[in-house]
């Protein structure tokens, strides 16, 4: 589970292009949308795409990227429970 | 009619744009077939939450806007116009490889949504929250030219403030469609300067260059925008016609113009239509060229505009840039013709404020 | 009422018919053009709905008399096709009696080809010819030639809004006496980067669209391509023209609120809709029809009806989109729905929106959903695109 965070925080700002912040800046817990990381629709949408791509998880429903994302401690337990890969 | 007075400029190009001092000291003939713009801190310009997503032409656009906005103390204006010929080609390769590298599969968004022509357009409306008139025109060489045209409709329909602008970028995939077809120069006919080359196709650039059009003069003014007209696809022996025919609709002939700013870009298949304009009606006026400094792109005829801008206020012809030598004692009336490639051909008539 | 543009002549191909005749009588007959992909390669090929036009490129090349070494895009096919339909509908012999233009609009342009030929035009010389048919402005050009227009021609971008703008441009350049007569529309085909850029955005229905319902899950796209003729007061005398509608009313405004999405309350939808009427001098009830843009996406048809409530309030006009009919035809859109909102006038009637069943929750606005006879005086038009465009066109009574 540790690994997989620090993973989620790496790709998170390769994939989002996040170019000021590292990975030692991200908390297990902050949010990353709105006042957190700033992250917006599109970045869930990039991120539902990952979860796809990388852990073989399939979201249907854009709405639900919502509570999967709220933070990276959400998004690793989320993804410790449904990965097919 | 109303008139049109350009009272801002800004350039991202590949020159030192940033002012025009520091253009006139560093300036280069470029020596390179495909050259990148000379970067700006973006950051000065551009919030980092937007910046993240946003490839070189929107930048450069985006800076560009800011300038010329900051130097006519413009906060919002009342129509953002922006001509491009290829638009966000960066992002819109980046999606089609995609689309075929991964057969279509685990595609994301931001490529996508980034490609769109009016992206740059967009972007300046967002970052400056203007709600008002946003218009991207995309024909090839004449793009920025229609957006001149739009902004002196608007200013005619009584608008006040208008940005216009010119941009576009370099991507891979498009420049290396493009030079399997040699519309790119090969490197090794560019040493002694483009229009020494005596070979086909021309170098490729990039750039973004914004102006600040209003119905009022201010102190920051450089000239008067006076017309604009595109003729897509006449014939070699129209264009003269074409042309004496814009400038008798402002009581002028051509002998009445004291500088001709050229479009010539070194291809020798297509310079002949600048040629025999040289050789004719403006053989006894002052001519200038600016794409050995600029890069032949679709919008570059923006960075001619730049240019013949800068001489309006100066009053001074750089060496650098002359075709030929005459006297020129007061520069009031200026015109840019640019084509490529035999068609898109366009007028743009200044006049000194 | 403002006057001087007039249309006198339309030209349109879409997935419910080839001409002006048959997308009448489909809309009249509440005949969708929706359903699984047939005809482009894709892996969403028989998964994906969209509305494909029935004609193939062999038959358009065919049926435009081109050489076989054309290098014509699927979207200058379209577009040239429907672009002769409206200048022969509006009884043109000569195109250059009058100063004349061409404004075109296209998002997609020639991405068919690109696409197709991405790496194999590095290996073979003969599918190079396309890599000059790639850029916006190629259709244009082809079309303008086609018809014989040399000067005046051009091409906008604006998203999904792209066309409204053009015909915007090209009212405004004949109301300033810079022209006589202008062809005005747009043109998108359907192709994998459309089809895949709107599938990563999720915004994709699985099942035909449902305009303005709470239950919509997204659009469909589709491919078409429409053009109105404008002609001056002047010509329209001299020629003794026989007038369709006038271009009334026209606005376009910046959302400037998200890259792609709309604003909750509509606020860019809202300023389009009202400087339009302003530009037509007619007050909110005078207008008969809306043809929403009403793409069936969540954030759309809510954003919308938001802005309708905005600008009309208590009195809101019968209203529809006619998306299900041909699905979301990106910067054709506008010129088809300009086409049927001037069909709806001609021929006093409003088409429906189809396959809506509930209204939505919080602004519980309901379309007309059968074909209705009504006296139309004016029609108002909307399209919404990405980067903020809102644009509104208004169409008024001879």
């Amino acid at each position: 589970m540790e690994n997989l965070k620090q993973e989620l925080k790496a790709k998170i700002i390769e994939n989002l292009n996040l170019e000021d912040f590292k990975v030692e800046d991200i908390d297990d817990n902050d949010s990353l949308f709105g006042d957190g990381l700033g992250l917006d629709s599109i970045d869930a949408l990039e991120l539902i795409v990952m979860l796809d791509k990388d852990y073989g998880i399939k979201i249907s429903d854009p709405k639900k990227g919502k509570t999967i994302f709220e933070s990276i401690q959400t998004m690793a337990q989320f993804i410790m429970d449904n990965k097919t890969k | 009619m109303a008139q049109c007075y350009i009272n801002g400029i800004g350039s991202v190009s590949t020159q030192d744009t940033s002012n025009y001092k520091a253009f006139l000291k560093n300036h280069q003939e470029l020596k390179e077939n495909i050259v990148h713009v000379h970067k700006p801190n973006y950051r000065d310009y551009i919030k980092p939450a937007s910046i993240r997503r946003m490839a070189n032409g929107v930048k450069n656009g985006v800076v560009a806007s800011a300038i010329a906005l900051k130097e006519a103390a413009i906060e919002t204006p009342e129509a953002i116009i922006t001509g491009t010929g290829m638009g966000c080609t960066i992002d819109s390769g980046k999606f089609l490889k995609n689309i075929v590298d991964n057969n279509e599969q685990y595609l994301t968004p931001t490529a996508f949504i980034q490609s769109t022509h009016n992206t740059v357009g967009g972007q300046i409306a967002l970052g400056l929250q203007c709600k008002a008139y946003n218009v991207t025109y995309v024909h090839n060489a004449t793009s920025f030219e229609t957006a001149l045209i739009d902004a002196l409709l608007m200013i005619n329909d009584n608008q006040t403030t208008i940005l216009v602008g010119g941009v576009d970028e370099i991507g891979d995939y498009s420049v290396s469609l493009h030079q399997l077809v040699g519309l790119v120069k090969e490197q090794d006919t560019m040493s002694n300067g483009i229009l020494q080359s005596n070979s086909k196709g021309t170098i490729y650039g990039e750039g973004a260059q914004f102006f600040a059009l209003e119905n009022k003069k201010k102190d920051t003014a450089y000239a008067e925008l006076v017309d604009v007209s595109i003729h897509d696809s006449i014939q070699d022996n129209e264009v003269q016609t074409r042309l004496l025919t814009f400038l008798k609709n402002h009581e002028l002939k051509a002998t009445d113009l004291d500088l001709v700013i050229l479009g010539n870009n070194g291809d020798e298949e297509y310079d002949k239509h600048y040629n025999k304009l040289q050789n004719s009606i403006f053989k006894d006026t002052q001519q200038i060229y600016y794409k050995h400094l600029s890069g032949e792109y679709h919008t570059a005829s923006s960075f001619g505009l730049w240019m013949a801008a800068q001489i309006c206020k100066t009053q001074k012809i750089p060496e650098f840039l002359k075709l030929n030598t005459k006297k020129v004692t007061a520069i009031k009336h200026l015109l840019l013709y640019n084509q490529y490639r035999g068609e898109n051909h366009s007028f743009t008539l200044l006049r000194s404020c | 009422m403002s006057k001087g543009v007039a249309v006198t002549g339309m030209g349109i191909i879409s997935s419910i018919g080839n001409n002006i005749e048959e997308n009448y009588q489909s809309l009249i007959s509440k005949k969708q053009g929706i359903s699984k992909i047939k005809k482009i390669q894709t892996i969403h090929k028989d998964v994906i709905k969209v509305g494909e036009i029935n004609y193939t490129n062999k038959e358009l090349i065919t049926l435009l008399e081109l050489p076989k070494t054309n290098n014509y895009s699927r979207t200058a096919l379209l577009g040239e096709f429907a672009a002769k339909e409206a200048v022969k509908n509006a009884n043109i012999t000569n195109i250059n009696k009058y100063k004349t233009g061409l404004i075109s609009a296209t998002s997609v342009g020639g991405m068919d080809k690109t696409e197709k030929y991405y790496y194999s035009q590095f290996e073979e010389t003969k599918n190079r010819k396309y890599i000059a048919s790639h850029d916006a402005g190629d259709a244009s050009k082809k079309i303008a030639k086609s018809l014989g227009i040399t000067d005046f021609v051009s091409t906008i971008s604006t998203a999904c809004s792209s066309s409204a703008n053009a015909i915007m441009l090209g009212a405004r350049m004949i109301k300033a006496g810079k022209i006589d007569r202008v062809i005005v529309g747009g043109s998108d085909c359907l192709s994998k980067f459309t089809i895949n850029g709107f599938k990563t955005l999720m915004i994709l229905s699985e099942t035909d669209c449902k305009p303005f319902d709470e239950n919509r899950t997204g659009l469909n796209l589709g491919e078409a391509a429409a053009f109105l003729v404008l002609e001056s007061d002047e010509v329209v005398k001299k020629e003794n023209k026989k007038v369709l509608a006038y271009v009334s009313g026209y606005a376009n405004a910046n959302d400037a609120y998200h890259q792609t999405a709309s604003s909750e309350n509509g606020e860019g939808a809202t300023l389009a809709m009202q400087k339009a009427l302003r530009v037509a001098k007619i007050k909110p009830t005078e207008i008969d029809y809306v043809n929403a843009h009403g793409t069936a996406t969540p954030n759309n048809d809510h954003s919308e009806s938001r802005a309708i409530l905005n600008v009309f309030g208590a009195k809101v006009p019968d209203f529809s989109s006619t998306k299900a009919y041909t699905g979301h035809t990106l910067a054709a859109a506008a010129a088809i729905e300009a086409v049927y909102s001037i069909l709806a006038i001609q021929h006093k009637v409003l088409f429906p929106n189809l396959n809506f069943e509930t209204p939505i929750a919080d602004t519980a606005l309901v379309p007309k959903t059968e074909v209705t006879k009504k006296e139309i005086q004016h029609v108002l038009s909307n399209s919404f695109g990405f980067g903020g465009n809102c644009s509104t066109l208004i169409f008024s009574k001879t």
